[in-house]
Parts: C-alpha cells; structure tokens; sequence
C-alpha cells in the first residue's frame, strides 16, 4: 500500500472543493447531484463498477442495515441472562451467532448501563460508529457540536436530547478512536416484566444503543 | 496532524440538534456517495485509515463548511484521481475517456455487495508480547505528527489507566505513511475527566480512548 502523497492530493482535493464554491444553497444541490453522477458515470464506463450493485448497497441501508438490528440484541439479552453474558464477553460474536442477524463486523463491544454507570459513545476525530448493528449514524452524531463536547460535558449533552441523570451517576465516554465500535445496552425499564422480546424491542431506540437517549417508557408502546 | 478534524473539547459550535425522523439520506446523491465509497473499497486502492487522512487534508475552512457526505464525495473523487483509477479531464468531461486499469478482480457486481456492507477486520497477529496490561496507570505521549493520527489532542501527555486489550491492530499511523500495517496492540485507556479538563471537570466523567501501545508509555 502507497502512501498518500499529501502534498500533491491537498492540491487535488482543494480545487475539486473550490470548483462549486460560489453557488447558492439550491443550485449548489443540483450541483452535486450532477457531479455524483458524473462520477458514477465515470466508474460504470471505466468498468469498475455496476450500477445495480450500487442500487443494492443504496438499499440495504435504507431498509436493511439498522436500528431494528440492535434492537433484537438488546432485548434478547435482557430477557436471556446467557445471551448477555456472552454479549458482554463478546459482542461481534454473541450477534453473529444469532439466526436473525447473520454475520456481523468484528470489534463490536457491548457496554452496560447499571444505576451507577452511565455509557455514552463519541467519535472526536471522524463517525466512527456501530453501524453494522444500529445502521449509518445520524446527522447529530456527526456533527462537530457532539463530536467536540461529548468528552467534556457529556451532561449538557444530554440535556440537547432532553436526557437528564442523577448527579450521582457517572457518565462513561467511549472515544472510538480505533476500529473498536461500542454499542450501548441501555438498562431494562421497569414494568417490564412480563414483556416479550418483540415488545421490548420497541422500547429501544438509536439513541439509547449510543447513549444519548433512554428506552422509552412502557407507556409510550402500546 | 493537529487538523480541525480533531475536535474533542473544542468550543463554540453551539447545541447538538436532533432531527426527528431524520431519513438515512437526505438527498438522493448522498446514498450514491455512499454505494461508491463502500464498491471502491474492493479493489484496495487505499485503506479506510487513508480515506481518514484525506478528508482530515480537506482545507480547514473548506472541513468546516462542507457537509459530510460532500467530504466524502471530494475524498472519493481526488484518491481516485491520485491512485490513477481516474483521470482529472475525465471528471471534467464527465465520462470515461479510456477504459479502466487494475481490472483483474473483475468489476464490483451484485455478489460483491455482502463484503463491503459488513464491517472489515482490522485485527492482525501480534508482533510481541503487549507492554501493558490491565490495570496499569499510562502516560500518553505529548506527540505532533504532521500524517496521521488516532491519539486525539486532548488525550495527549496524561495520565490515565489500562481497562481493556483488544489484541494487536493495523497501525494507522503507519500505514497512511507507506510504511505497512505494522500492526501494534491496541488498549482502551481510561481517563478522570479532571485529568484531561482540570479541577472544574464533571467529577463523575470518565473517558477513553482506544490507543495504540505506540501512543503510551509507564508512568
């Protein structure tokens, strides 16, 4: 593998950027849809790609490739003490092993929210994200406001997504600096009980499995 | 290199903004970006550790102001351009001019998609024994490099504690600067929020990074 010769690509890079730097918010839209076509273009007529491939991957993370997926982990591994240990043991693995997910990415970690310790994950220097089990991240995660502030005032944070915790509770950040990518297991809300893996699955939102949010309340899910 | 990509702790960029429903695209040209960005990866033209670098190259003003998938456009297009799969008078004529090289693993197809929509693995056989195991108090070094890194800023020259090993990993560092995967091991280290921020710091905030054994030293 070649290095990047920085030198020479900032020089690219930078006049691709200017080539659109003057047009308006809408025309600058239309801008880059004619110039992602024209790239695709380009690779479908050099022979590298198939358009219908690209169609496929479109697709897949549109309907495919998201938060149901850790969903189902979640709320198998409050309902399967087994399951959880294994999860917490070895969480690429403990989903891979399971029929309704397939084969996952390795380095998947699941950590644990208890009433002491409350986990949230970040990327500072990129998106890095567990996308394999909770689909591509959300604008908000990639922002540079979440990016910047989640290592050092996690709290306030929270508050942006009405999130507030004891005081008394210790937040855990997770920088995802490495191909490492952490996953959230939210804690079980009470009332719960008797519930069902298919009905506790739908208390478990995206947010919760980054931990900017909590599980919704049993009476939101009817 | 210390780029404006590197922004933990940094301040002034206000509330974070939560979209409700938000779509997994918001414009049709953002998912083709996407679909491109994972098919090139099969003919292992750069490494997910250079598409990084290349973005983190963006100028400052152009990182701060261009939305994401943008960036990712601008990176696909130029590492194209750099590693010769492309040519700059073809985007500017918007077709191919001449036919593709390196075809030998064939054309990304249909079958191909599964391997780039799970994530790839990164761990690799270790070297040498690790330095340091669980538990250790660790510095990190007070290290600059003007190429790629994943020691953020704020975590540099500190203190903090060994709380997991994950086995040893390709070197980012090393591979955006052409010297190969020299994988090294690779820890998540736990800091005191008031280590990394000072005496006003939420005094119940811990937080790690994930460092490569490079990155540390004993205390």
């Amino acid at each position: 593998m070649f290095p990047l010769h920085a030198a020479g690509f900032v020089g690219y890079i930078s006049l691709m950027a200017e080539h659109d730097h003057d047009h308006d918010e809408g025309s600058h839209l239309t801008e880059m849809d004619l110039r992602v076509r024209a790239l695709e273009t380009i690779l479908v007529e050099k022979g590298y790609i198939e358009t219908a491939a690209l169609d496929r991957i479109v697709e897949l993370y549109e309907t495919k490739i998201g938060p149901h997926i850790g969903a189902q982990v979640i709320a198998k591994a409050w309902t399967d003490p087994g399951f959880r240990q294994s999860l917490l043991e070895d969480a690429s693995k403990a989903v891979s092993a399971l029929a309704e997910v397939g084969r996952i990415g390795d380095h998947l970690i699941a950590v644990e929210n208890t009433p002491q310790v409350h986990n949230m994950v970040v990327c500072t220097l990129c998106s890095c994200y567990p996308t394999d089990v909770v689909g591509l991240p959300p604008t908000w995660y990639k922002s540079f406001a979440y990016r910047s502030r989640t290592v050092k005032e996690p709290r306030a944070v929270l508050a942006d997504f009405g999130v507030a915790l004891p005081a008394e509770t210790e937040i855990r950040v997770w920088d995802s600096t490495a191909e490492t990518r952490y996953l959230v297991v939210p804690m079980r809300p009470s009332g719960t009980e008797r519930w069902g893996e298919a009905q506790l699955a739908k208390l478990i939102t995206r947010d919760c499995m980054i931990g900017a949010g909590l599980p919704k309340k049993p009476s939101e899910v009817a | 290199m210390d780029g404006v990509h590197d922004m933990g702790g940094v301040d002034g960029f206000g509330k974070v903004e939560p979209e409700p429903n938000e779509p997994v695209f918001h414009h049709r040209w953002e998912g083709r970006v996407l679909a491109m960005s994972r098919a090139i990866g099969v003919f292992r033209a750069w490494t997910i550790d250079t598409s990084r670098y290349a973005i983190e190259l963006l100028s400052p003003s152009i990182y701060l102001t261009r939305s994401y998938y943008e960036k990712w456009f601008l990176r696909n297009q130029s590492l194209l351009i750099e590693r010769g799969l492309i040519d700059a008078d073809e985007v500017e004529a918007g077709h191919a001019l001449r036919p593709g090289k390196n075809m030998s693993r064939g054309r990304f197809a249909l079958a191909d998609v599964e391997k780039v929509t799970r994530r790839g693995s990164y761990g690799r056989p270790a070297p040498a024994p690790a330095r340091f195991k669980v538990g250790d108090r660790v510095r990190t070094k007070n290290i600059h490099p003007t190429t790629h890194t994943r020691l953020p800023r704020y975590a540099r020259g500190h203190v903090g504690t060994v709380e997991r090993l994950h086995g040893a990993h390709v070197f980012p560092d090393s591979v955006t600067t052409g010297k190969g995967e020299d994988p090294q091991w690779l820890y998540t280290v736990r800091f005191d929020a008031k280590e990394l921020w000072g005496a006003d710091a939420d005094p119940k905030l811990k937080v790690s990074i994930e460092a490569f054994e490079p990155y540390l030293e004993h205390v």
